[in-house]
């Protein structure tokens, strides 16, 4: 039988086989090999790419290297979406590996964030968690841990632990069985287009009349226009589970 | 499966008797509507009520196990040269029929039912039993003479003789309202009833359900009925209690509190409540909170006190305890209530004066004992749902006040001419009690007349009532002769004559104003005229409340409170349309996708270099440790966990410990893929625990850390265990063969047995078992290979299984979500008060200098004060004061106090010339709540359980299973299959007494030992005759009390008081019973004979290379078709440990050769099975050991 423990093991353990390749016009001492590297789909970009920036900036000059940065065909890839919707939203008809191309130059600063530290993406993924748990819990949940907990949570994440991660995350996940659900489904829509990079709502997980709610439920009231063939373009990141890519026929509970 | 709960009962103002249960939604009507009530009280096994006639009732519930009692008498017999034994007895002896003493002559038609509520279930039989030995047939026993002592064998010199004959009667009248009848003179008969208040019933710790039933009479006298218990539900007789003043209410708690209310406002406390005097001794009086409004209703808990005066303020009483039942002083409360009611757990009700609805105190916690707000319940009635409309019923407002009333009442019954009768069957009781109504109000006289009154509810009925009572005391002149409580012209006042038809369309009319004629005026001032818009499908409208059966668990939350409306029921229905099948298909697809996902992305590339490095992961912390050399000491460490990555993705962990010797930096490690168990010690002051290897198990010298917070430790318990198991792969649920174990701390163990645990000669050693922890706390644990298994907690709570892991302080991944429940546990803490004679003083606490402590543990080496005794660990905390405990072995006198000779000996329970010392045990109850994959089975406590080992049966099968009361009943319980392992009730077996253990075989064979110590097998039981037919009495081995039994496939085992162990020889299919008892081991405390016929015992003193321990797992080598006693010990973990279950271990590895010897562990070879100890050797300190099992062990090794 299939356990949930497998399924969530399987979406923390997804994996994206990228090629990294130094942008043509970063001035380089000697030519840059592309460099390979198994992705967490979880994960963000500016935490998993030291190794990158290492293998490249042996090729670069001191002076040249300033603030790390991604593209991928034309696209600058935001550092704050998970990793694996990135690849959904923008490459997910490519061929593998999924080829990126690193940027040491030209920060689009009006497309990405900086990215100075980790201090940064901490700060944006407990963020995002909180912002969860409140649709979830009216952050009940995340105002009773403690500090050392959220640390677990973030160093979870960093260190690629999933029992470290999912033995705090638990909790989050949770709700009372008389409440038949969170307050609110916490997620988010992504669309590939740049005026509105998402959509976002109260959405609660029974509908007045008692029913369940479906994802599909969801979409229809959310977002009709995904429910057209082409729907296949919007990307769900449910922070309900964080930042987990699940298929669309989803269930909301 | 259903959820333990209880009921909290009400009564409306109709006088109907509703129940709402603690996880219903609706106020079910009580199954016996015969009758109207006007004041009920409840506690969970039954309910005492005063019904409209005035009369007093009780409801005793229904439940599996029978309310029997046994009758006995002796028949007497003298031998004389002519005729042998014969009925002619000398002048001077005892009757030829009599009891026991031979003082009081009983014969056999002497006997009667003590009342119509009692039936005989057989005839009168010769008890063919003495003393847990069979007689001849016939039963008679032999003595010189009378009295003596009797011997089941004639002798020469062998004069008289007797037999003891016995027959049941049991209880019938079970859930129904049974009348109380009084045997009493007539003319001693109390007044009729006004008030009643049951509880008392912790009292006294005997489980026999003994009752404090209180009640009111009203002319305002208090009487107490005597004898009310288990057996006797009824009691026996009213007895009269003087009163410094009329009483007009009183209110009983579980315990000793027991108030009433004065008619001059005051409230009562009876002082002096105890175990040998539960009427008390003494009332002291308590002023009302306010001077002008008297108290006009007071309600107990176990250490609380509410009130309601006369305006209807609800007070709550300051510092109430057993020491000071009076308490201090008031405070007042918000709200204005009717009346309130203390229930279980001190949980509030109250009936809010308004409207009538009940309402529930929130927030009421042991720190906060007045809680926070009133929330009012809304649940609406059962019938509600499905009627529509029917206002007939409304009309049942019956209030009597006399028999004569209620003889009329009848005899309307007879007639049936009533118009309402007619139009509704279902309440004509209810259009008859009106008509009662109406000739309460006018007399005889206008019985036929179809204008009825209404009395408008109950409480102005009594109220007029006492104003009846109480206006006939003042004067002394008013007319006797009248029924005691015919109304007079003041309470006339509010009955209103209405049209019946008029009624149907306003049940409700205005009152008119009470307020002048009484002082109690504010009690009947609530008007039902402005509550027209309440038809009966509206909110009920409540007159009384009892909440002494209902207890509200913190942890369960309670339906009540939200409107059950279409919304939510149809939320519900849809909720549990998502079934387990469909989810796990849902998942199962969700798993399915993602795994090809995995593949789509990642086949190719799996060389790729991974973004994050699986380095070495470390937890690191500061713990103390026991430490190897002497003096053992604990000592401050650094502890480091290191978990390595495997290149194929698994884990192992090293635990490592730093510590300094002698200014030196060392360390200890352990790989934690060789550790065995991780257990909790039990430990008041520290948070430790111990880490077992099979090398350190063979020393019983484990690791011991201790951790400075229980969450500390518990965070490491949780990681090391979890990272045990991911290095032995070990994940989910327990499987159907697992071996399940509880420690003397209520801890839960389970282990998978290998193939190789029972393989012969190749068996593997059983301290190389690993177990693994369970959520829980339990007492024992019984299990099948077909994976039912059931538990009994310390407090003989029935549980059961859920399928399920992890629980506790194991949280997390390594816990299942769906089937962990909160579970509780409650047991008791000893300590003993030792006191020395003297000559001056008598007994007194001033003993020798050598003597022990005179307030000490068990041993008389640790002291142990009241003040200074703690909980057995931070998780557990006091749920009681500390009392006297009488239920000690060898017997107390009526203080409790047992005598002997001299510190340390042999206590008896009353004094003799020769004791100079005596000591009595005191007890106090702990509470642990925790969690685990455990469910309640209610109601039924039980004792012991067996489940029958089958290995190879389909699903749909029956399984039996067996069990014995805690009050030593035998039930065989239905319905049990492997779907449904709760089953569906029990079945009683009847026994002539109590029985204390049951197995049952692979074959049916079910044997029991009784309390007497002898052994019983069952005859007939089989799959269509699950219960068998009668008991065979089994000699036991030579004097020796037994006190377990264990049946494998073929194979039975008896364990004696003594700890010998003993295997029953010449079993064969013809004849199930064996001839002969063949001795195997002595030393065991506990056995488990397995589907294998393999045997595992709980053994005591064991010894180790380092240290000897006590309750420990020992497996019986060399064990074989033809030598199914086996040939010698093989010793697993322990000390510390209470109980194994081997039942569901069918798993049998391919046998080998004939092995011709067995191989003895050579660590545990010290101890051979003959062996006696010399008590030489070092009785250090092992872990997990507690005075009660440091104690049971010098009593069973004699050291």
């Amino acid at each position: 039988m299939t356990d949930d423990k497998d399924v969530l093991r399987d979406v923390w353990f997804g994996r994206i086989p990228t090629c990294f390749t130094l942008y043509q016009d970063e001035i380089t001492e000697r030519e840059a090999e592309p460099y390979y590297l198994l992705l967490p789909r979880i994960s963000y970009l500016t935490l998993v790419t030291d190794k990158v920036k290492k293998h490249f900036q042996k090729v670069m000059r001191q002076e040249e290297v300033s603030e790390i940065w991604f593209e991928y065909e034309g696209t600058p890839l935001k550092w704050h979406y998970p990793i694996g919707l990135l690849f959904d939203l923008h490459a997910s008809n490519t061929a593998l590996p999924w080829s990126i191309t690193v940027h040491f130059k030209n920060f689009p600063e009006k497309d990405l964030l900086h990215c100075h530290s980790k201090d940064v993406i901490e700060a944006h993924f407990m963020a995002c968690i909180k912002e969860a748990d409140a649709l979830k819990h009216k952050s009940q949940v995340i105002n009773e841990m403690q500090k050392k907990d959220h640390k677990q949570l973030w160093m979870g994440l960093q260190n690629d632990k999933f029992e470290q991660f999912w033995a705090i995350n638990r909790k989050l996940m949770e709700y009372p069985p008389e409440d038949n659900g969170f307050r609110y489904i916490p997620f988010r829509i992504y669309q590939a287009t740049t005026e509105r990079p998402f959509i976002q709502k109260l959405f609660r997980p029974i509908a007045s009349g008692g029913q369940l709610h479906t994802l599909g439920d969801l979409l229809k009231d959310v977002c009709p226009s995904a429910i057209t063939p082409k729907g296949g373009d919007c990307w769900f990141l449910m922070h309900c589970t964080h930042c987990s890519v699940f298929p669309q026929n989803l269930s909301l509970r | 499966m259903a959820m333990p709960s209880s009921l909290l009962w009400a009564v409306d103002i109709f006088g109907r008797v509703y129940t709402l249960s603690t996880v219903g939604q609706y106020w079910e009507l009580c199954k016996d509507t015969q009758l109207e009530f006007k004041r009920v009280s409840a506690v969970k096994q039954c309910c005492w009520g005063i019904a409209c006639d005035h009369q007093v009732y009780t409801y005793v519930f229904s439940g599996d196990v029978p309310i029997r009692y046994q009758e006995e008498t002796y028949e007497n017999q003298r031998w004389n040269p002519v005729g042998g034994f014969c009925e002619k007895l000398l002048p001077s002896d005892r009757w030829q029929w009599s009891d026991v003493s031979g003082l009081k002559h009983q014969q056999l038609d002497s006997f009667t039912l003590p009342s119509p509520h009692w039936e005989w279930e057989s005839d009168w039989y010769v008890d063919e039993n003495i003393g847990g030995e069979p007689t001849e047939k016939g039963g008679w026993t032999y003595a010189i003479d009378f009295p003596s002592t009797y011997t089941k064998d004639k002798r020469w010199n062998s004069c008289v003789r007797r037999r003891r004959w016995i027959r049941y009667r049991r209880y019938k009248s079970r859930d129904v309202w049974a009348k109380i009848v009084s045997q009493d003179e007539p003319d001693q008969l109390p007044d009729p009833f006004n008030d009643i208040s049951i509880g008392g019933w912790e009292i006294t710790d005997e489980p026999l359900g003994r009752l404090s039933v209180w009640a009111v009479s009203l002319q305002g006298r208090v009487w107490y009925r005597e004898n009310v218990c288990h057996h006797n539900p009824e009691g026996s007789t009213w007895s009269l209690v003087t009163t410094p003043g009329e009483v007009v209410q009183i209110s009983c708690g579980p315990y000793d509190l027991l108030w009433a209310t004065l008619w001059e406002g005051q409230a009562i406390v009876r002082e002096g409540i105890d175990r040998n005097n539960p009427q008390g001794i003494s009332w002291s009086i308590v002023e009302s909170p306010s001077s002008e409004n008297g108290i006009m209703h007071v309600s107990v808990g176990v250490d609380v006190v509410w009130c309601v005066t006369k305006d209807r303020k609800v007070w709550f009483r300051r510092g109430v305890n057993s020491h000071n039942p009076c308490g201090t002083s008031w405070i007042e409360m918000v709200g204005e209530m009717m009346m309130v009611t203390v229930g279980l757990n001190n949980q509030v009700w109250g009936i809010g004066c308004d409207d009538r609805a009940i309402y529930f105190r929130q927030g009421v916690t042991p720190s906060e004992l007045s809680g926070k707000t009133w929330k009012a319940i809304v649940s609406g009635r059962e019938s509600d749902r499905s009627q529509t409309g029917s206002s007939t019923s409304l009309l049942s407002a019956g209030c009597f006040f006399t028999d004569d009333i209620q003889n009329q009442t009848s005899a309307v019954i007879q007639g049936d001419a009533d118009p309402s009768s007619d139009t509704e069957l279902p309440t004509s009781p209810a259009s008859t009690a009106l008509l009662g109504a109406a000739a309460a109000g006018d007399g005889p006289a206008s019985q036929a007349d179809t204008s009825a009154r209404l009395p408008v509810d109950p409480l102005h009925a009594e109220q007029g009532e006492a104003t009846a009572a109480s206006a006939r005391n003042d004067k002394d002149n008013l007319d006797m002769n009248k029924p005691p409580g015919n109304p007079n012209p003041s309470a006339e006042l509010q009955w209103i004559n209405i049209d019946l038809k008029e009624a149907q369309k306003h049940p409700v009319l205005s009152v008119s104003s009470f307020a002048d004629t009484s002082s109690l005026s504010s009690l009947g001032a609530f008007s039902v005229g402005a509550e027209d818009q309440y038809g009966a499908d509206e909110h009920p409208l409540w007159a009384w409340v009892s909440g002494g059966g209902c207890l509200v668990d913190l942890h369960s939350p309670l339906k009540w409170f939200s409107a059950p409306s279409g919304l939510s029921s149809s939320v519900q229905s849809l909720s549990l349309s998502i079934t387990p099948a469909q989810t796990a298909a849902w998942r199962k697809q969700i798993f399915q996708q993602l795994s090809e996902r995995t593949k789509r992305e990642l086949e190719n590339f799996r060389h790729y270099e991974q973004a994050i490095e699986q380095s070495v992961w470390v937890k690191t912390g500061a713990l103390q440790w026991w430490r190897n050399w002497k003096p053992h000491k604990w000592m401050d460490v650094r502890v480091a966990l290191e978990q390595f990555t495997g290149s194929d993705g698994m884990r192992d962990s090293i635990l490592f410990i730093y510590y300094m010797y002698h200014e030196e930096k060392k360390y200890i490690h352990v790989f934690l893929n060789e550790v065995t168990i991780i257990v909790e010690v039990l430990n008041e002051a520290k948070h430790s625990f111990a880490l077992y290897t099979p090398e350190r198990t063979k020393q019983r010298w484990p690791i011991r850390l201790a951790a400075a917070t229980e969450q500390e430790m518990h965070d490491w318990l949780s990681l090391l265990n979890m990272s045990c198991c991911e290095s032995r792969r070990i994940q989910g649920p327990p499987s159907h063969h697992a071996i399940w174990s509880v420690t003397c701390k209520g801890d839960i163990f389970v282990s998978e047995p290998s193939p190789e645990l029972e393989a012969g000669p190749q068996q593997m050693p059983c301290d190389q078992m690993f177990w693994r922890q369970v959520g829980g706390h339990l007492r024992l644990i019984e299990s099948n290979s077909r994976g039912v298994v059931w538990g009994i907690g310390h407090d003989h709570t029935a549980w059961l299984y859920t399928g399920g892991y992890g629980g506790g302080f194991i949280q997390g991944l390594a816990s299942s979500a769906d089937n962990i429940y909160t579970q509780s546990d409650v047991k008791c803490v000893y300590i003993y008060e030792n006191q020395r004679w003297n000559p001056v003083t008598g007994y007194s606490s001033r003993g020798l200098p050598t003597d022990r402590y005179m307030w000490s543990d068990a041993s008389g080496l640790q002291e142990c004060t009241k003040t200074n005794t703690k909980p057995p660990s931070p998780q557990w905390s006091w749920v009681s004061d500390w009392y006297i405990d009488f239920s000690a072995a060898g017997g107390t006198d009526r203080e409790g106090w047992q005598y002997a000779a001299d510190f340390p000996a042999s206590y008896h329970g009353h004094k003799t010339m020769k004791d100079f010392v005596r000591r009595r045990r005191w007890a106090r109850k702990c509470k642990i709540v925790t969690n685990g994959p455990w469910l309640e089975v209610p109601p039924v406590t039980l004792w012991d359980i067996s489940i029958i080992p089958s290995s190879d049966a389909d699903d749909e099968e029956a399984v039996a299973l067996w069990a014995i009361s805690d009050k030593g009943d035998v039930l065989c319980r239905l319905g049990v299959t492997q779907q449904n392992p709760a089953g569906t009730s029990w079945l009683h077996v009847g026994t002539d007494q109590p029985f204390i253990s049951i197995s049952i075989g692979a074959f049916y064979q079910v044997w029991a030992i009784a309390r007497d110590g002898s052994a019983f097998y069952r005859g007939s039981v089989s799959p269509n005759k699950p219960a068998g037919d009668c008991w065979y009495h089994i000699p036991s081995p030579q004097k020796q009390k037994l006190k377990q039994v264990s049946v494998g496939r073929t194979s039975v085992f008896v364990l004696d008081k003594n700890g010998n162990l003993w295997y029953r020889q010449g079993i064969t299919p013809s004849y199930p019973q064996g001839s002969a008892w063949d001795h195997v081991s002595n030393n065991i405390r506990k056995m488990s004979v397995g589907p294998l016929d393999q045997v595992w015992v709980i053994a005591d003193k064991v010894q180790g290379s380092h240290s000897l321990s006590c309750g420990t797992v020992c497996h019986r080598t060399g064990v074989q078709p033809l030598e199914p006693k086996g040939l010698s010990w093989d010793y697993g973990i322990g000390g510390g440990w209470e109980h194994i279950t081997v039942r569901g271990n069918a798993t049998e590895a391919s046998r080998g050769a004939v092995p011709d010897t067995t191989e003895e562990n050579p660590a545990a070879s010290k101890e051979g099975e003959d062996e006696e100890s010399k008590g030489k050797t070092e009785h250090s300190k092992t872990p997990l050991m507690v005075s009660e099992s440091q104690e049971l062990d010098r009593n069973s090794v004699n050291c």
